[in-house]
């Protein structure tokens, strides 16, 4: 045996002890999954990451619904977006997935979640914009605060909204524990419209106006707090807290150092209150979580049986070479569901298929390699001759019928992220990372174990009829 | 004398043998269009059909009127109520027009009251009108697209070949008859077994698609490795020669995917079986279609004689 046939034998080895031991059911300290960095600190789990339909819960499609059907932006979206995420995390689903699918609508995914009302509710529920008082000293940007609203219904001018109460003094103390409590002037409520726009000296500002019912109070406010801060507060969330500079009624304009960006999604938040664009609830599917648990049982049974099937078939019709490929599909199998770990991918029922289908694939690049062996050697070559030009000879047949499985993969990935369809994506993820670990499979592994075996051996081989079935010249 | 290895002279009659499927299979299409409420050539599932889908599982027996008097207090009328799987699993599929989101949270408790659900095994989904269409649309384009790319690939491939263009052209064409063959047997099993097709029928479709390609690919290298090896042979012989050459590897082939497919339509869940079958047919139509149609098409092309017969019609216009 070369020298560099037993390096590569080792290399194959390593690559099967570490894929074999991420596989394995077995409890893994912490210090080998912090070692991925790449995944999100708290969904680094080492499992394989199931899928709604293998986990059961609820997944629900939203769409933008603006009227008239005009288009919403894609920033509009993403404010969205994040929003649902955020009241998502209050929950405590594990592991959901908020994702935007194509340019108006948002898949929403929480595993395990059975009360679709209160799910879909806390979705469709708009924020709850407030106008903060923000004194002399403002709480910063970002910071999340307590407020007499979101405790009590506390309103300095109770009258502008729905439910509001008077601040109740005894109540109205600075702090709460260790947080302070800020005294909500006005909710949302009090907000006609609000438009970005830039000043006379080019800056980025907010113009707004005030409805008419409530631009008495407003007045009243800002000539009393002149000078201080009024902070715009959207869920406990304080987005930005202009000073007051003037004494204003019916309408005003903030400024601050705001990008474009920044200007116009404060506008959006002060027009929509949470989210920048209506939604409605195209699609709801709920999953009962034993109804996915049993087809993963089967799936899991079924991708055996067709494993064994496969190994049998390969072992009778290519002897020695089968036995070779036998050992590489098990290096394919252990090397995709490491890759499915580490990457992560998440399983679905399509997804499975496609790993399954990728096995047939890598089967097909093996089959091409031994029935070119098999002409080779009937052809008169030698072993060894025999086994380069096998490899070198099937290679343009896998590379080109390869690519163009991962050609459609690619077309089937982007075709899933553009709509509902997001089970089509999961099968081109699977298909597509077992077609590139196949290629590697047959180039890389079983051309090593061919070496190994074949390439000094010509005379030890006694009976190659039996062994590969061929007749060795 | 017919002779089972003379594939590209006697091409007329594989040929037919394709043609008939397809004719079978499109006209199950035209039947399902003709017959169907909604007028499309599948029974269509929930993917496709704007409404609602409950499954549910009751824990103890449960009549279908039962069911029905439960919608009717909801103003439902005439929902679709079958019965799925074995008696006593108590699993019913009921199927209505769109229901909005609280309502029908409303009407499986209300359905809990008659008889106890298992709410582990119960879902329901819900689908509104402007989906469907859009999924169908971009199904539609991602298949084109796909073929498109496949053509410009295969171009690209056999560049140095002559007429590489049309190697490409008469893959996609043996595409669009794995495409046929395998939407003609779902068209066929929805009208035989009320088959609905779903998101996933298009995750087989499009599947079929990359591995119709695939096989057809093998041979075709092949072909162009022979056509530089062995340049004073005819065109048809070369041709000939390289699909005996590799016609070891696709029975191979088809006899494993056959396996794996056959396991899985076996023992896996009762959610993927018609996805699985759909696959299976398409995949067969694969091999079956790279080599007596992809390969024929090239040679019918090359010699400007569709059904291989103007030999035969010069030999009898000579007599």
């Amino acid at each position: 045996m070369r020298q560099s046939t037993i390096i590569r034998l080792i290399v194959i080895a390593l690559i099967t002890l570490i894929a074999a031991y991420l596989v394995a059911p077995l409890p893994k300290p912490e210090f080998v999954k912090s070692l991925l960095f790449w995944q999100e600190a708290r969904a680094r789990d080492l499992q394989l990451k199931q899928g709604l339909d293998l986990k059961g819960g609820l997944q629900v499609l939203l769409a933008a619904d603006l009227p008239g059907g005009a288009a919403p932006t894609s920033d509009q979206m993403e404010t969205a977006r994040r929003i649902i995420e955020d009241r998502v995390s209050g929950l405590g689903v594990a592991e959901p997935i908020i994702q935007l699918q194509g340019e108006d609508r948002i898949l929403v995914e929480l595993p395990g979640v059975t009360d679709r009302n209160l799910a879909i509710d806390l979705i469709k529920q708009t924020g709850q914009l407030e106008f903060v008082d923000g004194g002399f000293a403002p709480p910063p940007d970002g910071s999340v605060i307590s407020t007499t609203y979101r405790l009590y219904g506390g309103l300095r001018y109770p009258q502008s909204a729905a439910g509001g109460k008077p601040i109740d003094p005894a109540r109205a103390t600075v702090f709460t524990g260790t947080q302070r409590l800020w005294e909500t002037a006005f909710t949302g409520e009090i907000l006609a419209s609000a438009e970005p726009s830039i000043d006379t000296v080019g800056r980025n500002i907010v113009n707004f106006a005030v409805r008419p019912q409530f631009q008495d109070v407003f007045r009243q406010f800002t000539s009393e707090k002149l000078n201080q801060a009024l902070c715009i507060v959207l869920d406990g969330v304080v987005l930005s807290c202009p000073f007051i500079r003037a004494v204003l009624d019916t309408g005003g304009q903030i400024s601050g150092n705001f990008t474009p960006e920044g200007a116009r999604s404060l506008a959006l938040v002060l027009n929509y209150g949470a989210l920048p664009v209506p939604l409605k609830i195209e699609t709801t599917r709920d999953i009962g979580a034993t109804l996915g648990a049993d087809s993963v049982q089967k799936s899991i049974v079924a991708s055996v049986i067709a494993l064994a099937a496969l190994m049998l078939f390969l072992l009778l019709y290519y002897r020695l070479p089968g036995l070779l490929a036998c050992f590489a599909i098990i290096f394919f199998t252990l090397t995709s569901l490491a890759l499915f770990i580490l990457l992560p991918v998440v399983l679905t029922l399509p997804g499975i298929a496609g790993f399954v289908l990728s096995v047939a694939s890598a089967v097909d690049a093996n089959v091409l390699v031994f029935e070119r062996f098999k002409e080779e050697l009937r052809a008169g070559r030698s072993l060894r001759a025999a086994v380069e030009t096998a490899f070198q000879r099937a290679w343009p047949s896998i590379r080109d019928s390869n690519i163009s499985v991962l050609i459609t993969c690619f077309i089937l990935f982007v075709f899933g992220s553009t709509f509902g369809a997001s089970a089509v994506r999961g099968f081109a993820i699977t298909l597509s990372l077992g077609v590139l670990t196949s290629l590697f499979t047959a180039m890389f592994v079983t051309r090593t174990f061919m070496r190994a075996v074949f390439y000094d051996r010509a005379e030890s081989i006694s009976n190659p009829r039996l062994l590969i079935g061929v007749q060795a010249a | 004398m017919f002779d089972i290895f003379r594939i590209v002279e006697n091409r007329r009659y594989y040929f037919l043998i394709s043609l008939v499927f397809i004719v079978l299979g499109v006209a199950a299409m035209v039947y399902n269009v003709i017959t169907l409420p909604t007028h499309t050539p599948w029974k269509l599932g929930v993917d496709f059909l704007p409404g609602n889908r409950f499954e549910l599982r009751f824990t103890q027996p449960i009549s279908e009127d039962q069911i029905r008097q439960v919608f009717q207090q909801f103003g439902i009328t005439n929902p679709s109520v079958t019965r799925l799987g074995d008696p006593a699993e108590n699993t019913w599929q009921v199927r209505t027009t769109f229901i909005e989101g609280q309502r029908a949270q409303a009407i499986r408790n209300a359905l809990a009251q008659v008889a106890p659900l298992d709410e582990a095994r119960t879902q329901i989904q819900s689908v509104s009108p402007a989906v469907a269409a859009q999924v169908t649309q971009a199904a539609i384009v991602a298949i084109v697209i796909a073929a498109g790319a496949i053509l410009l690939f295969i171009w690209l491939a056999f560049r140095k070949a002559e007429h590489a263009l049309r190697y490409g052209v008469c893959a996609i064409l043996a595409l669009v008859h794995d495409i046929l063959i395998a939407a003609g047997f779902t068209a066929i099993f929805s009208a035989l077994f009320d088959w609905e097709i779903d998101a996933l029928f298009l995750t087989a479709i499009l599947t079929v698609l990359g591995f119709s390609i695939q096989d057809t690919i093998v041979v075709y290298d092949r072909i162009r490795e022979n056509l530089v090896r062995y340049r004073h042979d005819t065109f048809e012989v070369i041709v000939t020669r390289s699909v005996l050459e590799t016609l070891h590897r696709s029975l191979v082939i088809s006899l494993t995917t056959i396996l794996v497919m056959a396991a899985l339509l076996l023992f896996g869940g009762a959610s993927i079986k018609q996805f699985i079958a759909v696959m299976l047919i398409g995949l067969v139509s694969g091999t079956y279609s790279s080599i007596f149609v992809a390969v024929p098409l090239v040679v019918a092309w090359f010699e400007r004689d569709l059904l291989g017969t103007r030999a035969l019609r010069m030999a009898m216009a000579g007599r």
